[in-house]
Order: C-alpha cells, then structure tokens, then sequence
C-alpha cells in the first residue's frame, strides 16, 4: 500500500510543481508569500523598534527616513507595527483555514459519497450551525474558555468550514455516480480508499479557490472580532485592527490606513496567484506548457 | 434546383495549440426535396460545416476563413445578423442530437412550438396566439403526437425521449422550413424508436417537399433515407456520390473501411475452450430501487432487476440486450456486487456472492472485472495511464515494486498501446485508446469473468470494430468468460456465442445467437430484430417499407 502513495506522489503533485514552477504569476505570488512569513517569523530580530515603543510627544508623523512608513498617533512605528501584525493575521488567516480546510473537506467528502440518512444528517448539521447566529456562537465560546488566541483559530475556523463542506459535498456527489469511481470499487477498494485516491484530488480546483477567498476573509473577521475586543488585546496588533484605527483617522493621517491595507492588499494578491497556478497545475487537462 | 449551394467552405479554429482546419474546402448541394447524408466519425467536420451555414459556431475560436454558401442565391456566411435570424425563422430550421435538453424544461412544448410564430422577425408575419396554437396542434398530430390538443400543455419531462424527438421535428418544421438540418437526430434514441423517427423524417420530407441534410455517423441509419452521400473526414470530402453508387460501387479507401468496420454476420473464434460448467449462476435475482414518489404498493420500488435467473458457463461470451430502462445495466452491476440486490441470489464458482460483506467479497473481486460505457468517464483524469493500472495490480498484491514496471508494460502490449505512454494523463489519449486503457486495467488482474457494459457504444464505427476485435482477442488469448451488454444488435450478433433478451427488468427470451436471429420467438425480440437499421441501401429500403 505504501508504494501507491510514493507513486502518487511522484506522479499528480511533482508534475504539478513542474507545471507550478512554469507559471511565473504564480511563482511571483509564492515568492511573495514566502517573503511575508520570512519577515513575520523574524520580525522579533529585524523589526526597526518595538511594537510598544511610544513617542507621544511626536505624535502622527507622515512617513520618513526614521519611520519609513509613518507613526500613528501615539508615535509607534507603523512599519514594526505592520509586520508585527503580519505574525497575528498570517497566523490567523492559515491556521483557521487549515482548520476549516480539513474538516470542511472530510466533512463534505463522507456526506456526500455516502448520501442517504448519514449525508442528511450531517448537512442538517451544518444547516444548524449556519443558522446559529456567530456573534453569539463566538461570545458564547470567549465565555466558557476565556480569551485565547488558540480559540480565535478554533472559533473563526468553525464557522468557515461550513461553506467548505458544501462545496466539497456538491463536487463529491457529482464524481460518486463517475465510472471511475464504479471500477474503483469493482476492483475492492476500500471506501475510504475511494475517497481518498479518487474523490478528494478532483475535488481539488473549486477547494483551491476557495480557500485563497476564505483567507483574506478570515483575516477581516478577525479585526472584526478584536474590534469588539474579543480578539487579540491592543497593544498587540494585527493587520485588521490597523486597518480599523487606520479608517477612523483616513483625513488626517492617511498613511495609516494605506500601509497595512497594502499589506493586506499585497497578502491578497500573492494568494490568488498562487491559488490560480495551483488549480492549473493540479488539473491535468490544462497544457503541460 | 438546387436550394442550398456550398462552395470551398473553409472554418479553421484558432486554438493556443495552433489551427485546427476543421472543414477545408467542403463543397455540396442540396435540391428542394432531396435528402443529403453527411457521413463520418467524430472530429471529421460534419457538423461544423452545418453549424457555420447557421452562424451558429462559437467565434473566436472558429473562423470561416472562405467559401460560399448560397441559399436561394443568397450567401448565408456574409448575411447580417438580422437577415440569418430572417433565415432561422423562415427557411432552415434543425433538429439537434439530444431531445432530453434540447427542449426548455420550464416551458410547456406548446409554448415552446408557438415562439417562432409569435414572435417572428417580421412584424407582418405574427400571427395570433389562437392561429399559432391550431397550427402547432396540427403539426403534433402530424409528427405522431396522440392526443395533442391536451399534449400541448404538457412541460419536456412528461414526454419519453422518442416523443420529446417528435416534438423536436415539429418544431423544426412550425416556421415551414425549406431546408430542415438533423444532426444526429436518432443516435441518443432506442433502436425501435429511431425507426420510428427516421421513418417520420422521410415521410415528412415527402409529403413536404422540403431539403434534408442528414449527419450522421452511422452509414446504416442513412442508407434507407439518404438520396445523395457525402463522406467526410478531417475537415475534407472524401466521397460524394449517389446513395447506391456509395454504398456498392465505392472506390475510395476510406468510405470503404467505414462500411468495412460495420459489424456483420457472426464471427466464430477459432480457438475457444467452453464448457458446460457453469462460471455464473444468477437465480431469482431482484434489484429493487426505492421511487419516493411511489403512490401505491406497486410503484413503490422501481423493479430494475425483477426474478432474473441465468446461468454463464465458462469460457462463454453472453450477450446481454435491452432498450434503455431495460435493466440491463443494472443486472450486471448487481452480478458484481456494485448494486444492493433485494433478493436472489448470484454463485460465482459455485460460491454465493450475495449477502456477502465488502471484506469478504474481495478475494472475489480479483475474478470479476467490468468495461464500462463511457471511457472519458471511466478513468481518473487526475492519475497517470501507468497509476490507473497499477492500481489493481499493488491493491491486489499481484505485483511487487520490483515487478511492477514489467507487468504494466505487458499490459500496454496486450491492449495495444505504446509503452512511451505510461506517464500520460487520460485527456491525452483519444476515445479508443482510452477504452484500451480501462480494457488494461480490467484484466489486469487476470480476471475470470468480465462485464463489459456497452464498451463500444461510445467509439466511431472504425475504432468500434478495433475494440471488438481486441476484446475478442483477449477473451481468446486469456480464455475469458464475459457478459455483453448493449442495445446494438449487430455488434452482439458479431460478438456473442448466446444472447439474452431483456425488457423491463425481465428477461423476454433467451437463446444461442444464430438460433435467435433466424427464429425469434417473442413479439419484442422480432420488433427488435426488425428495427436494425442495415447498412445496405436496397434492403434498408425494404425494410422501411416494411414498416
């Protein structure tokens, strides 16, 4: 069994990076990315003044040699403020997404192929959990569990793998009914072996997309929630609540709202390159050149 | 007179893998009253050629890059938008291959019949919702619609596709066309109901002396009904000529091995062992599937398979027949155990099957393969051809990692492909070579007993024959016992030592295959036998008349 899985993966995902590595758009977006959690990850080291560091008496300065992007009204650096929320909101956008990725997909995938009462009751499910109103979902959980940036992970990736699983189940049940997926079984493969071998990889395009639009948005949800204050607690940072501060003060100080919204602008970007390139380089129908 | 002149046509698609000249300087003519056949496989231009007389292509990436099409003298391929919908409206009219989605599902067929007239170009020409509806009744009752002034408010999905067909044709002919275009107007129908249609399509060309242009793939369908012949391959005429002349007097290479591809008479393997023992017994078997909208206890189940007994002995190849909805597919599947039977039961080697879990019916499986319908569906577009046939092979531990290269290779070379395409994903491959690759993978495990589910039924006639012969082949070479399903009469005759005759999940007759050809018991199996359309145009003829 393990030489079907070295031989799968010397096959779809090493002819996919082949194909990856010819894409420069999309190479351009992993650069990026690359280079954004590079920068996050040793932003304690290389980060020009600490994210605490205030200067009231210099207040909001407009961008200069000292402070390349400016200073916000308490005279912190908005470039260390910036890439010191970049670790909170790259953190934030991959983790929960990951989170609502895995269960979205084993979610949809067993309801889908299986059908019959199992799919009714788990997308019942999910219809319940939709209609659950997420404010109250994520108070209620900030309540029980106190504050804690594991639970905002948790918390934002519930709730977004709800859209993931329908998705994923739409596909699944489409391909379940495909003559591959018959001889699949004809030959005894298991049904877990089904789903994984020759459901999940086609379902891949549209989750692909997907995922690189639930990203940027659940980085938005976050600042929203630290908003309300029941996410990550000033004087920590992240690029969503930058963005906030930033649109209360957009007249008078601009730059405020400009660099992190670029940063999450850029972030925005990279991924739908990146997403783009993965599609085309995951389907084998699209030309090898 | 010739109502429709075509002249050097020229469509070119411009694709990023460069131009594919998919009609290349394709001349005919058409007189009013004449029936003019279109023949040949897919990919040869046929229904690109009549598509760009209706601007009905998609542009970019199709470009005609010449010709001329003259249509009572006018030329159709430099006319301006409104004067082709004048055309559309008035003068040619067409009937496309698929009546399930042809037709809007959300409109009654009345509606859908009286558009035309009701909202016609030419503001003189609209006529009355309560003259257009008389019409259109008329024209139902024409085309064969019983009771058609209630049918006339019935949606698409309460008709069955012969008569959705109907409803087709009579919509094509509303606007009194002078040119009527039918693109594979009976190759998604039932064999008993494209007789019926074709029939219609004749006597209506008849009695209305209108210009058909029939495309087709298949030369038997044509043969009763066409009076001139055109075949078409690569873009390019190779033949055009009388029906006659083409079917018995062709000199050109390519129309015959068309009419050489197309099964005929039975063909006996010269080295078979059979015996009596029997491989598979299938005893009082019932698939039953749950019909939630079943009002009563009778229409609660829909009976797929209802009390189907027969036996296969080893080493035979059993042809399995039925129209659509006939059941035939299922019955295979529940042999295989891929779909729940509700009662019976089915012995493979004397050993019962049914009842029998997953775990315990893989040993099983190993001795039991199928060929499936569709080969663009029937492969994984995400695995290579060398993944798709390994698969069996490691999960069945036939193979080790060592041996495994070998193995694939000899597979490549028993189904005829070349091994420099082991990395190739499906998509690369056309339809016969992919129906090569899914052939591979089912005697990969060097299988028993194989059920081949209409396995040819998607290919064109020439690959057809190549993919029969290579069947036959390698149930002669690896002395395989194998059930054939399929709704083609010819190619069972052409393939199976017995047949079995199924309609509404019941079998109606059984018996060896020249026996039943030459005696057909049951009124259903003569009504089939006798709806073979035959690619031969004088008894073709007969036969229609016979009708």
């Amino acid at each position: 069994m393990d030489s079907i899985e070295t031989d799968k993966g010397s096959s779809l995902w090493k002819d996919a990076w082949i194909k990856l590595s010819k894409n420069r758009l999309a190479l351009v977006g992993l650069g990026l990315l690359v280079i954004l959690i590079v920068t996050s990850l040793l932003t304690p080291i290389i980060a020009p003044y600490g994210y605490e560091a205030q200067n009231l008496d210099m207040g909001a300065t407009a961008p200069s040699l000292q402070h390349w992007l400016g200073t916000d009204i308490f005279g912190r650096d908005m470039l260390t403020r910036i890439m010191y929320g970049g670790r909170v909101s790259l953190m934030v956008g991959f983790i929960a997404t990951a989170v609502a990725l895995v269960i979205g997909i084993l979610w949809g995938a067993t309801a889908g192929f299986f059908g019959g009462r199992l799919d009714a009751i788990m997308m019942r499910i999910v219809d319940v959990l939709y209609a659950l109103p997420f404010m109250i979902f994520i108070i209620l959980l900030m309540v029980v569990f106190g504050r804690n940036i594991l639970l905002l992970f948790f918390a934002i990736g519930a709730v977004e793998w709800l859209t993931m699983a329908r998705i994923v189940r739409s596909q699944v049940m489409a391909l379940r009914n495909q003559e591959f997926v018959e001889a699949a079984s004809s030959l005894g493969l298991s049904q877990w072996t089904i789903i994984r071998r020759h459901i999940i990889p086609n379902t891949l395009g549209p989750v692909i997309v997907y995922t690189t639009l639930t990203i940027p948005s659940v980085m938005l949800l976050e600042a929203f929630l630290s908003f309300l204050g029941l996410g990550i607690q000033p004087p920590q940072s992240s690029w969503g609540l930058l963005i906030n501060y930033g649109v209360e003060t957009m007249e008078e100080y601009p730059w405020l709202l400009i660099f992190p919204g670029l940063a999450l602008s850029l972030t925005l970007f990279a991924l739908n390159f990146l997403g783009d390139g993965l599609r085309d380089a995951l389907d084998p129908r699209t030309s090898k050149d | 007179m010739a109502i429709l002149e075509v002249d050097g046509l020229k469509v070119y698609f411009h694709t990023r893998n460069g131009v594919v000249k998919a009609v290349d300087d394709v001349s005919f003519s058409v007189d009013s009253g004449e029936t003019l056949a279109i023949v040949g496989e897919s990919g040869s231009g046929k229904s690109v050629t009549c598509y760009s007389l209706l601007d009905l292509l998609p542009k970019p990436p199709a470009k005609i890059e010449g010709g001329t099409a003259l249509f009572n003298g006018k030329d159709l391929l430099t006319c301006t938008a409104d004067e082709m919908r004048h055309h559309r409206c008035n003068d040619i009219a067409v009937i496309f291959q698929d009546p399930m989605t042809s037709l809007n599902p959300f409109l009654t067929i009345g509606e859908q019949l009286i558009e035309p007239l009701i909202y016609h170009p030419d503001k003189s020409k609209i006529e009355t919702r309560s003259r257009a509806k008389e019409k259109a009744v008329k024209l139902l009752d024409e085309v064969g619609i019983i009771d058609p002034h209630t049918r006339f408010n019935c949606y698409p999905h309460e008709f069955s596709g012969g008569m959705r067909q109907r409803v087709m044709i009579a919509m094509a002919l509303i606007t009194e066309p002078k040119l009527l275009i039918c693109d594979e107007p009976t190759t998604a129908l039932d064999v008993t109901i494209q007789a019926q249609i074709l029939e219609l399509i004749k006597k209506l060309q008849e009695t209305r002396n209108v210009a058909v242009i029939f495309i087709s793939h298949d030369l038997g369908v044509v043969a009763g009904i066409a009076d001139k012949i055109i075949v078409m391959c690569e873009g390019t005429i190779r033949e055009t000529g009388d029906t006659d002349a083409v079917f018995y007097h062709s000199s050109n290479d390519y129309t015959k091995k068309l009419l050489d591809a197309i099964p005929e008479g039975a063909k006996v393997l010269p080295n078979r062992v059979t015996s009596n023992e029997p491989l598979v017994e299938v005893s009082n078997l019932k698939t039953f599937f749950k019909n939630e909208s079943g009002k009563n206890d009778d229409d609660r189940y829909i009976k797929a398979v209802n009390n189907v007994s027969l036996t296969i002995p080893r080493g035979e190849i059993l042809g399995l027949v039925g129209e659509s909805g006939s059941g035939k597919s299922t019955l295979g599947r529940s042999i295989l155990q891929l779909a729940p039977t509700t009662q019976g039961s089915v012995k493979f080697e004397g050993k019962t099957l049914t009842g029998l879990s997953s775990s315990e019916l893989f040993p099983w499986r190993r001795k039991m393969q199928m060929i499936f319908q569709d080969p663009y569906a029937s492969l994984n577009p995400r695995m290579t051809v060398f993944e798709t046939l390994s698969e069996p092979l490691l999960y069945h531990k036939l193979a080790t990692k060592k041996t495994i290269a070998s193995q694939i290779k000899q597979l490549m070379d028993d189904v005829g492909l070349s091994q420099g395409q082991l990395k190739k994903y499906p998509h690369e491959f056309s339809g016969g070579q992919r129906q090569r690759i899914a052939i591979g993978r089912a005697i990969a495990t060097k299988p028993e007993f194989i059920i081949a589910d209409e396995p040819v039924s998607a290919l064109d006639v020439t690959i057809q024959a190549q993919i029969l012969d290579l069947i036959l082949d390698l149930v002669e070479r690896h002395n395989l016992t194998m059930m054939f399903i399929s709704h083609d009469l010819s190619v069972v005759r052409y393939i199976c030592d017995r047949v079995v005759i199924m309609q509404h999940g019941v079998v109606v007759e059984e018996g060896d295959t020249e026996m039943l050809w030459a005696n057909p018991q049951q009124l259903y199996t003569k009504d089939l036998l006798a709806a073979i359309p035959l690619a031969d145009p004088i008894s073709e003829r007969a036969r229609m008349a016979r009708i």
